[in-house]
């Protein structure tokens, strides 16, 4: 039992560093073999890396890509958990705003890149509004599905013991949408996390998606550009696992299921 | 005796079906009635109706002669063990009710109500580590926390096996003994209302209509294999017209 328990988080550990190895591997290897000018070796991205994290221009951008993610997805939470209350609680309200808020939501948030650059010109406003327009509807329409499957019976419970409409809300809504809530928050950070990248390409000079663009524009450094993927890449990672945490804790702490 | 609950000349109609005819029913202070009927006949209506969660299309629901304009907490559902909230914890559901009483109050009462339903020991579990039948027992106790005159049972025993079904029949008679609520039980199950009611009431299939009232006059505890809870047995399932052989 303790063997195999142990043996699971040994090969965890492991499996995905062998797939890494294989891929750097197999990355080399091609490099070499087409002799391409233009796709950096691991071994030049490796380099490119460190020499931005010696650098304090690296440490800036991170900087001014976690404001800028944060501002806008959290912008989103505050407008769109209750916009999506509101929706789900009332049906007469979703009738008449439902439609339009399924008709924005397939819009890429990217197409409204050049209304942004005109409304905000080239500051953090720009992408922040973009992140927003990212993280804004499925917040929105996770909160909307949760409250509107909210056990009839709970509601019942809740109207029985005389509970006033703000304790419903905070006393029953509120603990019985939080696990759907978390899994739509998941989501929208992810689609946020991309948003900021291609926004950062165009309205802003600073932050990782600049990084990239910079580094082709200012002399085609690839190693600088495939650096830059590699790093928002591994923070993607690191932001969605805490994410992921938050989840669980969230789904234990409720006791859903 | 003093009528808790009347219901005078109800009638239900819910788009062009009608779910309820000229329903006339009186239940004493401290009683306990069964009803049973067909399923979807009709009894969750008429509980509804009394709960003030459903209002009638013509007659009238009155409890204490007043009557029912919407929930009240001095009358409290238990529904099967699906109402009890996941996220708050066996001491948590059994004080919900209890939101604007004193701190004191609340500790007092989560005490007195964990002991009566034999949850001691299990206070900050959560549900999902409770069983069906433990389950139901939280949420007995949260309606008898609130100290309402009046329970509604509607079904509360479906969803448990039967061996834990009898178990909580008998739980649930010592409980009405120690409490003297007024009790309106609704179940399909004939036998199970013999086993509770003072007073069985009949209903038909839809529109429900009041068959018959049946005294159950065997004193508590009740032998199931007595000649007088087979004679009631019989006569009930004679009178809503099933043969009684399988």
């Amino acid at each position: 039992m303790r063997a195999s328990a142990f043996e699971s988080r040994w090969l965890r550990i492991m499996l995905p560093l062998v797939t890494a190895a294989v891929a750097c591997g197999f990355w080399a290897f091609a490099v070499k073999y087409t002799g391409t000018k233009i796709f950096p070796s691991p071994a030049a991205v490796m380099r490119a890396v460190v020499k931005l994290g010696e650098g304090k221009l690296l440490w800036h951008y991170i900087f001014d890509s976690l404001t800028r993610v944060f501002a806008g997805y959290l912008l989103g939470i505050v407008v769109g958990v209750p916009l999506g209350f509101f929706l789900g609680w009332s049906q007469s309200a979703a009738s008449a705003i439902n439609p339009l808020i399924q008709m924005l939501r397939p819009i890429s948030p990217l197409a409204w890149m050049p209304l942004a650059v005109i409304w905000f010109g080239v500051s953090n406003a720009a992408p922040i509004f973009l992140i927003f327009m990212a993280a804004i509807f499925p917040i929105a329409v996770a909160a909307m599905n949760g409250v509107r499957n909210v056990p009839v019976i709970y509601l019942q419970v809740g109207r029985n013991f005389g509970l006033s409409p703000f304790r419903l809300m905070t006393r029953i809504v509120a603990p019985a949408v939080l696990p759907r809530l978390v899994i739509g928050l998941r989501i929208a950070f992810g689609i946020s996390w991309v948003v900021l990248v291609a926004s950062e390409m165009i309205a802003v000079d600073s932050g990782l998606g600049y990084l990239i663009i910079d580094a082709r524009n200012a002399g085609k450094r690839y190693d600088l550009v495939v650096a830059g993927m590699l790093i928002i890449g591994i923070l993607g990672l690191i932001l969605d696992t805490g994410i992921r945490r938050v989840e669980q804790f969230v789904g234990k702490s409720m006791n859903h299921g | 005796m003093k009528a808790k609950v009347r219901f005078s000349d109800i009638n239900v109609r819910i788009g062009t079906i009608d779910i309820l005819e000229s329903v006339n029913l009186s239940v004493n202070e401290g009683e306990f009635v069964c009803i049973v009927g067909p399923s979807g006949c009709g009894k969750t209506t008429l509980l509804n109706i009394a709960g003030g969660f459903l209002q009638q299309t013509s007659g009238e629901a009155t409890i204490d002669g007043v009557p029912v304009d919407g929930p009240d907490r001095r009358r409290v559902f238990v529904f099967q063990e699906r109402g009890v909230f996941p996220w708050l914890t066996v001491e948590g559901n059994i004080s919900f009710g209890l939101f604007d009483r004193s701190e004191e109050e609340r500790r007092k009462r989560i005490d007195y109500y964990v002991q009566l339903v034999g949850l001691r020991g299990f206070e900050n579990a959560y549900p999902r580590e409770l069983s069906g039948g433990m389950k139901q027992r939280v949420e007995v106790a949260r309606a008898l926390a609130v100290n309402p005159d009046v329970l509604f049972l509607d079904e509360p025993f479906g969803a448990l096996d039967s061996i834990t079904r009898l178990q909580m029949r008998g739980e649930l008679l010592r409980i009405w003994q120690t409490e003297r609520k007024t009790v309106l039980f609704v179940t399909h199950d004939i036998e199970e209302s013999i086993q509770l009611a003072d007073r069985v009431v009949v209903l038909s299939a839809r529109p429900a209509r009041i068959l018959t009232e049946v005294a159950i006059d065997i004193p508590h505890p009740r032998d199931l294999s007595s000649r007088r809870y087979l004679e009631l047995r019989d006569k009930i399932f004679s009178e809503i017209g099933l043969a009684h052989r399988v």
